[in-house]
């Protein structure tokens, strides 16, 4: 067990060296110049020289690099090309916006697939499954972007419930009011997302329906329904487990566009402006962090996967 | 325990899978449904306790000592399950949980009629591990299936069927998934413990060598119907349908040749 | 070509099959004509309710939402095409190589696979626009890439089965070389998996590419984009509610119709289940 977390942890730092790699080299092809950017459009080219010299841009680019890397595992993330302000610090502050997003809308997302998948399986023969199969199905197809919009329109417009847009200037000082403010982007992504977990339970207890195990437990003295519940849930939990890893991926891309619909200042929305405006220190070490938060969760699942499956416990 | 049905019969996906076979198990009998594949044999077992796959209906009359079974409310179905009729399975490889101990999978039908309390629970489940002459049973309770290989897995399976001392077992081909030596191993297993709990027996199974060995009387199933019945030295000795005359006599071309070598 | 009359047996398949080549009708005739100039604005004709003359309204520089709609299925089709063949090529080249090669290429692009599976597809597009410009062509390299490691993860797990089947090592054995083997016997088999996969590779890039033109790096505002449309509207919403249902309505009716027809074609072409339900008529 503890040879397989050691593995597991040696790829996840291959996996973040490779991905820090592929960011850096694929924003270094850049056209754009940055120190054009700073210097504006009368700036002369002595000027713009002078700019990039002072940011160390015209360094050698593995030297750049480990330069970056370096400063990265000191938690010094760089600084913005264009304020000059650590990225480190606004990261933080973003990320107190971004990381409970995510988290809400996960909850959320697991809250509602989870429950009405298995229901779903449960009442497969009857009109009630069928609906909410279908539902899922249509919902999952929804692009977040108009989810969002519907949302906006249902709960915030009409039944004016919740606030529509922005988040509160003190941000986590104000518990309740920031709270609020995530309600509405949390639950465009959760539905959406909800109904991919959804689909996916479903099939895995229409699966668990079938196994034989579930018929041996019914036969040992209890119900189809309470064999299926004690013991084929359980395994279909499992599963559902192992597919949280993926769904981080989608929910942290819903959060990078759920912040620019509802104007949350996050770390999506800045990732967004920042790629305008060409800062690439900002970029490449945003980028970093939100695959670096990808490979963290995967690994994470993977272990958990691995303890809680005894059949796994125990390989090399 | 005595086992009387009538008339069941069976649809399954749009086809009459069982079609009005009728038998008889006294008190302590051993009956061996015998058939080809597509015979309806083990769907004729399942549809006893209520257990057919989805989608499958039963109609007809299952009665055991005297309680009509078929059309019988799920929550009632399940205080029979496991305590008044064991069921062992075909597949060892399937028909346990893999997450769970196997002391725990056995010992649960005890807990489940309450015949056991949570502390008694791996006490209980060592006593069954030791009957089904599992090696090591202090160890083994707190394996896993996947730890045990496919004939303990079958006592394993043979042990919760037992647990609660049923008068009635079913076993729907257990020995048909496990090779020859296990097969004889299990075979006689089984056959000792029916015999020292004094159980009613339903045994399933393609085999005809099986069935001599482990039943007294014999209902040979072909396509759904039953086909003929009748106590297994008649069946063996002086078979009357064609169909069981053909089972016979490939049976005893195979044992032919096991003798000449 | 059975598989494709058991698809269109089902409601689901039927329905996703009619509204593709619907999709694909209408890019088609798109590229020739449309209602009206899908650019064309009207200052006097702003906001503008559903009529006869402007089936789904205007918008707020005056076009008429209905050509744009109906413009936009060209860029749609053209996405959800490319994508999926970009993704197809990535999928198979990185499969192959990472099932059959050698030990020491198979390993690293293993962990390669891994590590791209964590991009997630947006997060590509935005690296790649941030270098080549916001443009169709970032979504559909984006999406080729980002679907096509998905592909390549599901198919070297498939050809790494077939490759171990019997009759590939007997093939193998009587002397094919490891390409003829791949061409005859493992590509055949894992077809249908394969298929099922581009068919919801379709749906991911129609998705993407309306998140990517809402976040403005995907279509430029010269061609018409179902994401852009929702980008300019959405803004309005509150007080024109009924004009961004079009577009939104046109993206989610697309992406059902290509995952209900991957979903029947799953179930048409999965092997388990064609031999459970032999098994059920036992």
């Amino acid at each position: 067990m503890l040879r397989f977390v050691a593995i597991r942890v040696a790829l996840l730092v291959l996996g973040l060296l490779v991905a820090a790699v592929l960011i850096f080299l694929t924003l270094r092809v850049l056209p754009g110049d940055v120190a054009q950017v700073i210097g504006g459009t009368r700036a002369t080219a002595e000027q713009v020289a002078r700019i990039r010299t002072g940011l160390g841009l015209d360094r050698p680019i593995p030297v750049q690099f480990l330069d970056w890397i370096g400063g990265v595992l000191h938690g010094d993330l760089g600084r913005s090309l264009i304020t000059g302000t650590p990225v480190a610090t606004e990261l933080g502050a973003k990320l107190a916006v971004t990381l409970p997003l995510a988290g809400l809308s996960l909850v959320l997302g697991l809250g509602l697939g989870i429950p009405l998948g298995v229901l779903s399986a449960v009442l497969h023969r009857r009109v009630g499954g069928f609906l909410i199969a279908a539902a899922a199905q249509a919902v999952a197809a929804v692009p977040v972007v108009f989810a969002g919009v519907l949302l906006v329109l249902l709960l915030g417009a009409w039944l004016h419930l919740l606030p529509v847009q922005g988040f509160p200037l003190d941000g986590w000082r104000e518990p309740g009011r920031a709270f609020a403010s995530l309600i509405l982007p949390a639950l465009t992504i959760g539905v959406v997302e909800g109904a991919v977990v959804l689909r996916f339970t479903r099939s895995a207890t229409l699966e668990a329906l079938g196994q034989d195990h579930v018929r041996t437990a019914a036969a040992k003295g209890m119900t189809m329904t309470r064999a299926l519940v004690t013991h084929g849930l359980p395994g279909v939990l499992l599963s559902v487990i192992a597919v949280i890893g993926l769904e981080i991926a989608a929910l942290l891309v819903g959060a990078v566009i759920v912040e620019s619909l509802f104007q949350l200042p996050g770390v999506g929305r800045m990732l967004v402006t920042d790629v305008a405006n060409r800062d690439l220190e900002k970029v490449q070490s945003e980028l970093l962090v939100l695959t670096g938060l990808i490979l963290v969760v995967g690994a994470v699942v993977d272990v958990l996967h691995r303890v809680l499956d005894p059949r796994l416990r125990e390989q090399a | 325990m005595t086992l009387v049905v009538r008339g069941l019969t069976v649809r399954f996906g749009g086809r009459t899978a069982v079609d009005g076979v009728s038998f008889t198990v006294p008190d302590g009998g051993r009956l061996g449904i015998i058939g080809g594949s597509g015979s309806g044999k083990s769907l004729t077992t399942l549809a006893i306790l209520g257990l057919l796959p989805e989608g499958a209906t039963a109609t007809g009359s299952v009665l055991l000592d005297g309680v009509e079974l078929l059309g019988m409310r799920e929550r009632e179905l399940a205080r029979i399950r496991g305590l008044r009729v064991g069921v062992v399975f075909q597949d060892p490889q399937t028909a346990l949980n893999p997450l769970r101990t196997v002391g725990r999978q056995l010992a649960e039908p005890l807990r489940l009629h309450g015949l056991a309390t949570r502390r008694q629970q791996r006490a209980e489940a060592v006593r069954l591990a030791a009957l089904v002459r599992l090696p090591d049973p202090e160890q083994l309770v707190d394996l896993y299936p996947h730890q045990l290989s496919g004939g303990q897995r079958q006592r394993v399976a043979i042990g919760i069927a037992l647990a609660c001392a049923p008068g009635l077992l079913l076993a729907d081909e257990p020995t048909t998934a496990l090779d020859v030596t296990t097969q004889a191993a299990i075979l006689a297993l089984f056959d000792g413990l029916v015999e020292d709990t004094g159980a009613s027996l339903v045994f399933v199974t393609h085999d005809l060598a099986v069935l001599a060995r482990i039943s007294t009387d014999v209902l040979v199933l072909s396509e759904g119907r039953a086909i003929e019945s009748g106590p297994v030295e008649r069946i063996l000795g002086a078979p009357q349908q064609p169909v069981t005359a053909a089972l016979v006599a490939a049976a005893r071309a195979t044992s032919f040749r096991a003798d000449e070598s | 070509m059975t598989w494709l009359r058991e698809v269109l047996r089902r409601p689901a398949g039927a329905f996703g099959a009619v509204v593709i080549v619907l999709l694909v009708a209408a890019a088609v005739v798109a590229v020739f004509w449309t209602p009206q100039d899908p650019f064309e604005t009207d200052p006097f004709h702003r906001w503008l309710g559903p009529s006869a003359a402007h089936l789904f309204g205007t918008d707020r520089v005056g076009r008429d939402i209905f050509s744009y709609v109906f413009a936009a299925t060209r860029t749609t089709v053209l996405v959800a095409v490319l994508s999926s063949v970009v993704a197809a090529l990535v999928g198979l080249l990185l499969a192959s190589i990472g099932a059959l090669g050698p030990r020491w290429v198979r390993e690293p692009v293993a962990v390669l696979i891994d590590v791209l599976i964590a991009f997630p597809v947006l997060l590509i597009a935005i690296m790649l626009s941030a270098v080549l410009g916001a443009s169709l062509g970032t979504v559909i390299t984006a999406v080729g890439i980002g679907f096509g490691v998905n592909i390549a993860r599901v198919a070297r797990g498939e050809i790494r089965r077939v490759a171990r089947t019997g009759y590939v090592l007997a093939g193998r054995a009587s002397g094919l070389g490891p390409w003829r083997s791949l061409t005859d016997h493992v590509l055949p088999n894992i077809a249908p998996v394969f298929i099922v996969q581009l068919s919801l590779s379709a749906g991911v890039a129609v998705l993407s590419e309306a998140g990517l033109s809402f976040l403005g790096y995907g279509a430029p505002p010269s061609t018409p984009s179902w994401g852009r449309l929702l980008s300019d509207l959405q803004n309005y919403v509150t007080i024109y509610p009924l004009t961004v249902v079009w577009p939104g309505l046109a993206i989610t009716v697309s992406v059902l119709a290509f995952n209900l027809f991957g979903d029947a074609l799953r179930e048409a072409t999965d092997p388990r289940l064609r031999s459970s339900r032999r098994r059920s008529e036992r």
